[in-house]
């Protein structure tokens, strides 16, 4: 899915939007600074190799003595054992760095996606914010870490390796070091077409996925429209494509890495033949021309690479950071805050009994993202202990009266009174805590059951926990579970059937005897058993609450006190059943349609 | 799971080696030479690769010095070039022949990679290509055993990890063989003794570096895991927020989160200190291995028996090894990942596809249809259907009145093929013609089928309704849109026909959707219609003129009607009532409605409750 954010066309922040992250960074400051010095040693220790290489051969070699041999061994192994153990050290720190930075950030993200409106979540799409969540802070993580590390490591060598050939041989130095600015120009050229190559890339991958996709969940339809031949002809064409770009692109990357092989080929050739005479009286230095030569196009590929991470990271960062800075849109004000506390430190020892009187004073609403009120002037009375419906076809908009109960949304104009008084005049959590609430997908989270239920009230005992199964009808389920209440119900509840975990929910929404019951779509997406399970207990369940029941099935809500019937997002009747009938309008015409099935269904099932 | 489902295949082990002989020289189709242009290149490139150390070396020691007495062939190139001495003026010449070497490696280079490229996503493709192309072609009954996720997952990352395998793994493992084979092979004709210290620690090296990887391996895995939690974590609560704010359970959802992302950062920190490990203790073994190349060859050098110029090339061929060797150990242990992956991909390749019988045939299918003592079951011992007989008179209208359950759809899916149904249960007849024996794609070409939940493709309206015929042109869409009155629908959307809908596009309503459906089955003249509660989200009028639409559209068309709709069924020629896979009531509705069955009961409820609102009315 599409979201406007992702379309946004951005500009080059500067520092490729590294600056954005320092106020995250400052508890890394040491370890940032552990990085850099032991990296730069690190890499000053690989340096000084080769010189001890050229000793070996300018001094053993040529004067052909061994009398330095063992401190020479001893120094040589000295050299290896620190800089293993200064790069342990300092890649140690880097991927601490990278993960717990990371770690900050998702959590960050996290947290304020927990404070955030819904009207947040409706223009951004859930694979768009659990991007952020997830992938932006690891990249960014490795960014910050291991970018750094290869940035300081790879210059310090190139400068190391520098100064010794400068001292070494001044004019062999310049020549060698020539090659550097080609072959970094070089690299940028490739670099730049590689990363959009890729990207196209990853693009079609996804495409191939959807197919494939596509192709297995709509086998059914494809066979029966024998099209199986058209299908596959344009997955071919898909797959074509990927051959394509791929090859396209590894004949690229041949090139790139082919021409690298070649500038240090041609760094070597320029050492043998500029410093060919050097080999006469000191082989030693020439080798380490040769070596120094060779050793210098792995740090100049790396430090484009690090180069190119920063360009490429630059988006995360900046779409991090909009989230971290995106201010939620119906809180509390600061004075209810003061007085019931916030959605995480509550102040419950102040919070007021809540009767169940709702009310709606001419109210208008407007989707933030909307463009059109879909209420005006709405005003409506749900007093303690009725019963009011919601009804409309699919996708008709009916969940709005309920999202402006539970302050999903806050009225754009005009208000809403609970038990008498402004809702925003109270907490947010206080009214929530206060509601229960069974939606059309059932939603549970990983673990178990009894975790599950006690969402609805944290401190609830065995008993009232059974009693809420009991009431919702769902003590069968819990009974046939091989651990009861404590059996896991896996990822999002998936271990149990859409059913099973409907009822579960409406058990949770009873757990804490909940003043106002909102019921959702709550038997749209199950199945006949469950809904016949569920309806007979609701009479039981409403005795006593304001419930508010949002429904397409008309069957379910007769008895209603009242029922508003949306079409196109706006009401356009309400009044009691028979009344609604009577007038024979938009209501009775549904009526009449589900009327029919309904009854065939009972029949042929009843017999 | 694999394993069961693998013996249920039921293969011997050898007719399945002799399956998968064939499938791989199917993948590797176009492939081959491509990958035989890699492996040359590859070799080319590898021997310019020692060919470089070499001159630098005969220009130390025969150019520069006479430290060891030329081979008559190095010799005759150097005459050639104009004698040693002279070259030792003019080391242009030497450094321009290392040039050409490294002009002729970096050719080398490039054609390895396009090669092993071409090789790696033609195989590639061939495999998709071949997976796409056999998920179509295996029977429905076979998707409708397998989890839809798994076989995605089969069909996409086990590629995936398939292709890393060939063009990384396989290509890299096969380079630093060549390499070690080819500097083994110069580092022996120069000096023996010092190629069997440089070789010595290279076993030690990989099997070092295979023992870190078992660890760092499962760690990983552990790793892997622990972020598919975290992710599973947030993916829950971004998807639940209504009820995370509905039950005020920010709080808890921000503890859990915090402690799992503790928890998954501090392995991979714990993770961090061994691959660090990983990392510099095989640098320190071979730095020690430089060093012991260093110290000997410095005492074979003073000793006499290595000449400076070979010591230098010999120390190009070490660095050239040491780096190639210490990745050896990883791509071994990911060898076996490689392997898991072919074998889920192919489970789905040896799986058995749909065929027609060699001689199907193609007869008019304007005839009557006859089940003739039709049983099926899907599972053994609990029979859908059971000894149906019914005869479907040409362009006459079926209505099936069934519940849920009763095999009124199997029915269906049994004549369009999408079952097979088994020779001792029965059989179909078409105009007398078993449709056993009939082109399967004939048949469902000439079956329009719709589907209560049809499937959209995510393509553009226009695509989807002409998508079972190349030839529809811009009138047919049209009129098969006005009959199945989607008009109105298509008017409405800023895009028009050119609306993209399905997973990717816009949302369509139930009712929209299933017009669709129809609309796409109308786009040409079908013998045969099958409409599968296919009307359920259109309201009555509507529906009425999709009715007439389609019997002036297809006039004389044979049509099964599967509908809880009297008012729907009513107007069929001949009506059934199906219960628990039999047929328990046949006849017109005339018939039926005082029968004294379900049908009448069905239809008195349906009529009563107009008669109820009346009442309703009538009482207020």
């Amino acid at each position: 899915m599409k979201t406007k954010t992702q379309t946004k066309v951005r500009e080059p922040l500067p520092f490729f939007g590294v600056g954005r992250l320092l106020p995250y960074l400052a508890p890394y400051r040491s370890a940032l600074l552990t990085i850099l010095s032991l990296g730069a040693v690190a890499s000053l220790f690989d340096t000084v190799l080769p010189l001890l290489q050229q000793y070996a051969l300018n001094h053993f070699v040529e004067k052909k003595t061994l009398d330095t041999l063992a401190p020479f061994i001893l120094a040589y192994l000295g050299v290896i054992l620190c800089a293993g153990l200064v790069n342990y050290i300092s890649t140690t720190v880097a991927t601490a760095v990278e993960m717990r930075f990371g770690r900050d950030l998702r959590r960050l993200a996290f947290d304020r996606l927990q404070t955030l409106s819904l009207s947040f979540y409706n223009q951004n799409s859930v694979g768009y914010l659990h991007a952020r969540t997830m992938s932006d802070t690891s990249r960014i993580g490795t960014l910050v870490s291991w970018s750094l590390l290869d940035l300081v490591w790879h210059s310090t060598y190139l400068i190391g390796a520098a100064v010794i050939m400068l001292i070494l041989n001044a004019r062999l130095a310049l020549i060698v070091l020539s090659v550097v600015p080609v072959l970094s120009l070089l690299l940028a050229f490739f670099q730049k077409r590689l990363t959009a190559a890729e990207r196209d890339i990853r693009e079609l991958k996804s495409e191939i996925t959807a197919d494939f996709n596509e192709g297995i969940t709509g086998a059914k339809t494809i066979k029966s429209l024998a099209v199986e031949d058209k299908m596959c002809r344009s997955f071919y064409a898909d797959t074509a494509q990927m051959h394509k770009k791929s090859t396209r692109a590894a004949a690229m990357r041949g090139a790139f890495s082919a021409a690298m092989q070649f500038a240090s080929s041609v760094a070597i050739a320029l050492v043998l033949w500029h410093g060919g005479v050097l080999a006469a009286h000191e082989v030693g230095t020439f080798s380490a021309f040769m070596a120094y030569a060779q050793g210098m196009t792995e740090p100049v590929r790396w430090l484009v690479g690090a180069i190119s991470a920063l360009i490429s990271t630059q988006v995360n960062i900046e779409r991090l950071t909009d989230l971290l800075h995106t201010e939620p849109d119906a809180a509390d004000t600061p004075e209810v805050i003061e007085k019931y506390g916030d959605n995480l430190a509550p102040k419950t020892e102040n919070w007021e009994p809540l009767r169940g009187d709702i009310a709606f004073c001419d109210v208008t609403f407007r989707y933030p993202d909307g463009e059109e009120n879909v209420l005006e002037h709405f005003s409506l009375q749900i007093p303690q202990g009725s019963h009011i419906a919601v009804v409309g076809e699919t996708g008709a908009g009916k969940s709005t009266l309920a999202s402006l109960i539970c302050r999903f949304f806050e009225p754009t104009s005009g208000k809403i009174l609970i038990d008498g008084k402004d809702a925003r005049t109270r907490s947010q959590l206080w009214l929530r805590k206060n509601i229960g609430c069974v939606l059309q997908t059932p939603h549970l989270f990983s673990g178990s059951i009894r975790d599950n239920l006690r969402m609805g009230k944290a401190d609830a005992t065995e008993e009232e926990i059974r009693a809420a199964l009991c009431a919702a009808r769902a003590d069968g389920v819990v009974d046939r579970l091989p651990d009861g209440p404590d059996t896991d119900v896996g990822e999002g509840g998936d271990l149990l059937s859409t059913g099973e975990k409907q009822l579960i929910c409406f058990a949770r929404a009873l757990l804490s005897d909940p003043k106002i019951l909102i019921l959702d779509e709550a038997t749209a997406s199950v199945d006949t058993l469950t809904e016949q399970k569920m309806q007979s207990a609701m009479t039981e369940i409403c005795k006593g609450r304001t419930t508010l029941t949002i429904a397409h099935r008309l069957s379910t809500v007769q008895d209603a006190d009242e029922i508003l019937v949306v079409r196109d997002g706006k009401i356009v009747e309400r009044g009691r059943h028979t009344d609604l009938m009577r007038a024979g309008g938009y209501y009775s015409a549904l009526y009449k349609k589900q009327f029919e099935y309904e009854s065939a269904a009972k029949i042929l099932k009843g017999n | 799971m694999d394993t069961k489902i693998h013996s249920e295949n039921g293969a011997s082990a050898a007719a399945r080696r002799k399956t998968r002989r064939r499938l791989f020289a199917r993948f590797l189709q176009r492939a081959k030479r491509w990958f035989l242009l890699a492996v040359l290149a590859a070799g080319a490139s590898a021997l310019c690769d020692m060919l470089i150390p070499q001159i630098v070396r005969i220009t130390l020691d025969n150019c520069l010095s006479n430290a060891e007495v030329p081979s008559p062939a190095v010799t005759s190139v150097a005459d050639a070039l104009g004698g040693f001495a002279y070259i030792a003026k003019h080391l242009y010449i030497p450094a321009l022949l290392i040039c050409i070497l490294a002009g002729v490696q970096m050719l080398s280079h490039f054609l390895f990679t396009v090669g092993e490229a071409h090789g790696a996503e033609t195989l590639v493709k061939n495999m998709r290509d071949a997976l796409y192309e056999k998920m179509l072609a295996l029977p429905y009954a076979w998707h409708q055993k397998h989890r839809t996720g798994d076989m995605i997952s089969r069909c996409t990352s086990d590629i995936e990890t398939a292709k890393n395998f060939i063009s990384e793994q396989l290509t890299n493992i096969f380079r630093t063989l060549l390499l070690l084979v080819f500097s083994a092979v110069f580092m022996f004709s120069m000096h023996a003794p010092l190629s069997w210290i440089a070789l010595a620690p290279m076993p030690i090296l990989v099997f070092v570096s295979l023992l870190f990887h078992g660890v760092i391996e499962r760690g990983v895995t552990a790793c892997d895991e622990n972020e598919g939690i975290l992710s599973a974590l947030a993916q829950e609560n971004l998807t639940g927020v209504r009820v995370v704010r509905a039950f005020g359970q920010e709080k808890n959802e921000i503890d859990r989160f915090a402690a799992q992302n503790h928890l998954y950062t501090e392995l991979w920190v714990k993770m961090g200190k061994w691959i660090s490990a990983y990392w510099c203790g095989t640098d320190v073994l071979s730095g020690i291995q430089v060093l012991l190349v260093l110290v000997f060859g410095s005492i074979f050098c003073i000793r006499g028996g290595l000449s400076s110029g070979e010591f230098i090339a010999f120390l190009s061929y070490n660095a050239m090894l040491v780096w190639p060797v210490r990745e050896l150990g990883r791509m071994l242990s990911e060898m076996s990942k490689a392997g898991v992956s072919l074998d889920r991909i192919f489970y789905i390749m040896e799986a058995e596809a749909e065929r027609d019988e060699t001689d199907a045939c193609t007869p008019p299918l304007d005839r009557d249809i006859v089940f003739d003592h039709v049983s099926f079951a899907y599972t053994e011992n609990k029979p859908i259907l059971s000894d149906i007989n019914l005869t479907v008179k040409a362009g006459s209208t079926l209505g099936i009145l069934g519940a849920t359950g009763s095999g009124k759809s199997t029915l269906t899916l049994l004549l369009d093929k999408l079952y097979d149904l088994p020779r001792e249960c029965g059989s179909i007849h078409i105009g007398g013609v078993d449709i056993r024996d009939i082109k399967t794609s004939y048949l469902r070409k000439n079956i329009g089928l719709v589907l209560q939940e049809p499937f959209l493709f995510s393509r553009t309206l226009r695509e989807n309704i002409a998508i079972a015929d190349d030839g529809v042109g811009e009138a047919q869409i049209e009129a098969a849109v006005k009959a199945a009155a989607l008009d109105g629908a298509v008017a409405n959307f800023a895009n028009g026909y050119d609306t993209v809908v399905g997973e990717r596009g816009v949302t369509l309503s139930g009712g929209q959707k299933q017009r669709t459906a129809i609309a796409r089955t109308l786009t040409t003249k079908k013998p045969i219609l099958i409409f599968d509660d296919s009307l359920s989200a259109v309201d009555a009028e509507t529906e009425e003129k999709i009715r007439a639409a389609i019997s002036a559209r297809f006039g004389k068309a044979t049509v099964i009607l599967i509908s809880h709709r009297i008012a729907t069924l009513c107007a069929a020629d001949n009506i059934i009532v199906l219960k628990d896979g039999k047929i328990t009531e046949a006849g017109t509705h005339e018939d039926l409605k005082c029968a004294g069955g379900l049908y009448q009961k069905i239809y008195h409820a349906q009529n009563r409750k107009e008669d109820t609102a009346n009442e309703d009315e009538n009482a207020d």
